[in-house]
């Protein structure tokens, strides 16, 4: 136990060689603790942990740190989301120390999506430091026990520190270097993008393994069940950075509408059945984009449960 | 150069609606090379305005006079004669011309007619980029010679983000993703190497961050040189 980085939950279950299962939740467009906490419920005991989102799509919501805080309330183990879109080094080092004292283990350090995709497109943003400084300064943070300005920390945060990585962005060449990159800053889990786009998976992970990034590195694969052709399409044309393939839409809208859904599940679940036997991948992250409710179900079936309890 | 696009007329009509003899004063620096507030772009501006106020019944009399540079008390000085003769004057100068006027001359209004945007140059006729943030710290020999401070939405310094997309930055397909064109730039010259690694913190004391800022050139203050 003595090795453990942070001692989260998430890093035990990595540690000790298990599949991990990761979820997702985002927090509420106001004060909606009750809403919440009903969310919560459907995920705990079906995943290792979950993601607390950062004002995601540069829309504003309730505070990452804050929901993630009323997680720990509940009995679940948060992956504290952190964007350097909105703070300063500042307010981020605050942010993390803060997270820490609140019973926070787990980090994912982002660059945010830009502010003009969001509600508030006239902000400006802050980009103090990217997302790549910033794994390195919670590394520092934690292992160093220093600030960014090298003053020591009084008691510093022991992160399990997590980072994305998107396989299906531009330019695709460079995209393993750039994950080998967020490992040498200190990643010590990526989660990926949403796949949909299976054999560019593959090549990835294929070069990611050749290279020994799974050595260093827990890495799981994102997978979003899709709720139906709309979803899928809308995904495609605007959300910067997916790869979703025509078969997959065209598969989608082989099936009744409203069985789309259940088509939608089946391909995660066969997702997930392929990266469990996928040489580099640790685990999978899944997001189910509010269809929290449909967790328990795709957890069951993909064979996940239960989660071990270390 | 100062890149700056001009204000709308109505706008301008508005700020100066009080007013019956003013003075459109351009400028004979970057503005005039990326024609918002050169000789012919006061004159536009002053026939323009002439006519709105004329269909309004507000006569306005207008005068125009382009300076040298307004970023130089020297030739801001060469309108200390006219420049009371004035109810306010319209600067097609950047944001640097109007007040450069308004502190050498406190008791005129001087009006912005322009909107002052940034640093870059035309790269087709009509058509001008940002290039420069001004940051204070100019490191980009080592991201092949392109500043993604500048022009990355994000100003990412490890490499592009997740939103690049078939060489588009994420907020706008007409926007160059500089990421992608560093990278593709290092791997045609065989040096990837030099994108391995993790590029420290910047230190942004010398951009904007650190306060409005002073260069000064000790040789020229003693006049030296």
């Amino acid at each position: 136990m003595s090795e453990l980085k942070s001692g989260s939950n998430l890093e035990k279950v990595l540690k000790a060689g298990h599949f991990a299962f990761t979820g997702e939740c985002g927090p509420p467009k106001g004060a909606n603790v009750t809403h919440l906490k009903e969310k919560f419920q459907y995920l705990k005991g079906n995943v290792d942990a979950v993601n607390m989102t950062d004002n995601q799509t540069a829309v504003v919501r309730m505070s990452s740190l804050a929901g993630s805080v009323l997680m720990i309330e509940e009995g679940l183990e948060p992956n504290f989301q952190m964007v350097c879109r909105d703070r300063n080094r500042l307010a981020i080092m605050s942010d993390i120390l803060g997270a820490y004292a609140l019973g926070i283990r787990n980090m994912l350090c982002l660059s945010g999506d830009h502010q003009t995709f969001g509600n508030h497109p006239e902000a400006k943003n802050v980009h103090d430091i990217d997302s790549m400084q910033l794994i390195a300064l919670v590394k520092k943070m934690r292992d160093e026990g220093k600030f960014m300005n090298d003053e020591d920390i009084d008691v510093p945060p022991k992160m399990f520190i997590g980072a994305a990585c998107n396989p299906f962005a531009d330019p695709y060449e460079y995209r393993v270097y750039r994950l080998a990159n967020k490992i040498t800053a200190g990643a010590d889990f990526i989660q990926t993008q949403c796949i949909f786009n299976m054999e560019k998976f593959r090549d990835f992970m294929k070069k990611a393994v050749d290279m020994g990034l799974h050595e260093k590195c827990y890495i799981l694969a994102g997978v979003t069940p899709m709720k139906n052709a709309g979803m899928a399409n809308f995904m495609s044309r605007f959300v910067p950075g997916m790869d979703i393939p025509d078969s997959l839409i065209k598969r989608l809208k082989s099936v009744d509408k409203k069985d789309q859904a259940e088509e939608g599940i089946r391909f995660a679940l066969e997702q997930v059945e392929e990266f469990k036997e996928m040489e580099g991948v640790a685990g999978v992250h899944m997001m189910a984009i509010e269809w929290e409710h449909r967790v328990p179900e795709i957890a069951e079936r993909a064979k996940v449960l239960p989660r071990p309890v270390l | 150069m100062i890149v700056a696009d001009r204000k709308s007329l109505e706008e301008i009509l508005t700020m100066v609606k009080d007013n019956k003899k003013i003075l459109i004063a351009g400028c004979k620096g970057c503005v005039t090379v990326c024609n918002v507030g050169g000789l012919k772009e006061v004159e536009i501006l002053a026939s323009s305005m002439k006519i709105a106020r004329k269909k309004q019944g507000t006569h306005i009399d207008i005068d125009i006079n382009v300076l040298e540079r307004q970023c130089d008390n020297e030739y801001v000085a060469g309108v200390s004669d006219i420049i009371g003769n004035y109810d306010a004057v319209i600067s097609l100068a950047c944001g640097v011309g109007p007040q450069f006027l308004s502190e050498m001359y406190p008791d005129q209004t001087f009006y912005p007619g322009v909107n002052t945007t940034f640093f870059g140059g035309a790269t087709q006729h009509g058509v001008w980029e940002e290039r420069c943030a001004g940051c204070g710290t100019c490191a980009i020999n080592n991201f092949g010679g392109l500043c993604p401070i500048a022009r990355c939405a994000k100003s990412l310094m490890n490499g592009p983000c997740g939103g690049s997309s078939n060489g588009a930055c994420e907020i706008n397909k007409d926007t160059v993703c500089i990421w992608d064109v560093i990278v593709r730039k290092k791997m045609d010259a065989g040096k990837l190497e030099d994108l391995i690694g993790v590029r420290g913190i910047k230190n942004w004391r010398t951009a904007r961050d650190g306060g409005p800022r002073r260069s000064i050139r000790e040789e020229l203050v003693q006049g030296n040189i």
